[in-house]
């Protein structure tokens, strides 16, 4: 059974985003996820300073198995990047929503109370 | 969804909790808990795969040697009671049909083992081209499972009666052995030590469960496929097809020219052939993972695809089979989602017996 924390938003793209004491978003990607994709062997996060919009492709999961995009939950611009990946991709499996977190972005955090909640991203992956 | 064929392990592996995905049209387990983890059970210790997908063929009779001496691009009269023969089946282009494994068992008593998707079509092929004096039995009364790894001689006698394991385990590499209805060769398709265990589908559960008691890792086709790619061997349909020339895809060395009298199918396509491409073995030199169909560029201007490329674990870094250009030489670069990146060019296999040879 997949983790699905409460205090989280989610993708049907099977992102998370958590919304900081800051304001900044934290973004990464489920248990869900990282269980379908097995093993993860290369990550590619965005560069700081990026600016996004919601759904553009912005990140990059690899597997043994197979490569996957991610996608940008919510507009803004990238502020943080989490660099440990690039050496530890397995942090990803390991603590999808904690060491292995991909970027932080800031922006509208309204329109990340907009997507997901728990219980539904719980229905969509059934 | 098409029906899709069952191994007699296959509720075994649904207790384990495998991943089950399509291959050839049977539902195999992809992976158990790990995919890596399992790959690096076989390098390290010993790891066991259902393989009932792969087809048992057995050929008997005073015309077998002659009729498999005209079927496969190697020459089985060089097999002695007790080896084993690496062969391609060419189509009368010079083209790969499959690729396989023949055992002589005895005299006048072959055994071969054929790709999941591909066998049928094969037995297909063989009974047409049959020369007589011969039976082509496909033994769907047997099942195989793989055991691979350093530690597979130590384990087989827990899982065998004592004197066959005393046999096999006795066995140098690509030589069988049997006993009643249990066939054990010294072969696999991972780079390491280990046995091809052929038999009766009803014994096999009692096998996989013991080995499993024994510590045995279960191990699925993704880490069979990481594995067989870090020992540079080609996957049917991936690294090779119909369209394929062994020389091609480094397999001209299982071609048999000589004798020059022996005629076999294809064998006046594949001598008058001059291949304009090779199959390289690629290593990248930065982060990333190369995947299939990705275009590689040379400094000399040649050009080439990638076939196979994966992660490897052994080596930390990803690697791929590529067909290039004959003329293909100097700096070499890969088109990884739209950006060129390094890549070494090297002669596979990328590992052997647990360790990187390149």
């Amino acid at each position: 059974m997949s983790n699905v924390p409460a205090d989280l938003r989610y993708t049907k793209s099977h992102e998370w985003v958590r919304v900081e004491s800051d304001g900044t978003m934290t973004v990464g990607i489920t248990d869900h996820a990282q269980a379908e994709l097995g093993d993860l062997v290369f990550v590619e996060v965005p560069e700081v300073d990026r600016a996004l919009k919601a759904s553009e492709a912005c990140a990059v999961v690899e597997s043994v198995k197979a490569a996957s995009d991610v996608y940008a939950p919510v507009s803004g611009t990238v502020v943080a990047a989490n660099e440990k990946l690039a050496d530890a991709p397995e942090l990803l499996n390991d603590d999808p929503y904690g060491e292995g977190w991909l970027f932080r972005l800031s922006g509208d955090a309204a329109e990340a109370e907009a997507l997901l909640d728990a219980d539904a991203y719980s229905a969509e992956i059934g | 969804m098409p029906h899709l064929h069952k191994t007699v392990l296959h509720s075994l592996h649904a207790e384990s909790g495998a991943r089950l995905i399509d291959f050839g049209g049977w539902e195999m387990p992809v992976q158990y808990r790990s995919q890596v983890e399992e790959h690096h059970a076989v390098r390290r210790a010993v790891g066991m795969f259902d393989v009932g997908h792969m087809r048992a063929v057995d050929i008997s009779g005073d015309g077998a040697e002659a009729f498999l001496r005209y079927l496969l691009a190697n020459d089985v009269a060089k097999l002695e009671d007790g080896r084993a023969l690496y062969s391609c089946m060419l189509n009368a282009r010079g083209g790969i049909k499959d690729d396989l494994i023949v055992y002589r068992c005895a005299a006048g008593r072959y055994r071969m083992v054929l790709n999941a998707a591909t066998a049928m079509a094969d037995i297909d092929w063989m009974l047409e081209h049959s020369t007589g004096n011969c039976r082509i039995d496909l033994r769907n009364d047997r099942t195989i499972v793989a055991l691979q790894g350093p530690k597979a001689a130590e384990v087989l006698p827990q899982l065998v009666d004592k004197a066959v394991a005393a046999s096999a385990t006795a066995l140098k590499p690509f030589r069988c052995t049997e006993s009643g209805d249990l066939f054990i060769g010294r072969t696999g398709y991972t780079g390491e030590d280990g046995f091809e265990i052929v038999l009766p589908r009803d014994d096999a559960p009692a096998l996989w469960r013991a080995a499993l008691d024994a510590g045995v890792e279960p191990c699925g086709l993704g880490a069979r496929d990481t594995l067989r790619l870090e020992a540079g061997m080609n996957l049917y349909g991936q690294d090779m097809d119909e369209n394929t020339f062994p020389g091609e895809a480094n397999l001209s060395w299982t071609v048999a020219l000589e004798p020059a009298d022996r005629d076999f199918i294809g064998r006046e396509a594949v001598a008058k052939a001059q291949p304009q491409r090779r199959l390289v073995g690629l290593v990248l030199e930065g982060r990333g993972v190369m995947r299939s169909h990705m275009a590689i560029r040379f400094a000399n201007g040649a050009t080439g695809e990638t076939t196979s490329g994966s992660h490897s674990p052994t080596m930390g870094a990803s690697i791929a089979l590529a067909r290039v250009e004959s003329h293909a030489e100097g700096e070499a670069e890969v088109c990884i989602r739209n950006r060129w990146m390094p890549v070494r060019i090297v002669k596979p296999p990328f590992v052997r017996n647990g360790e990187p040879r390149v």
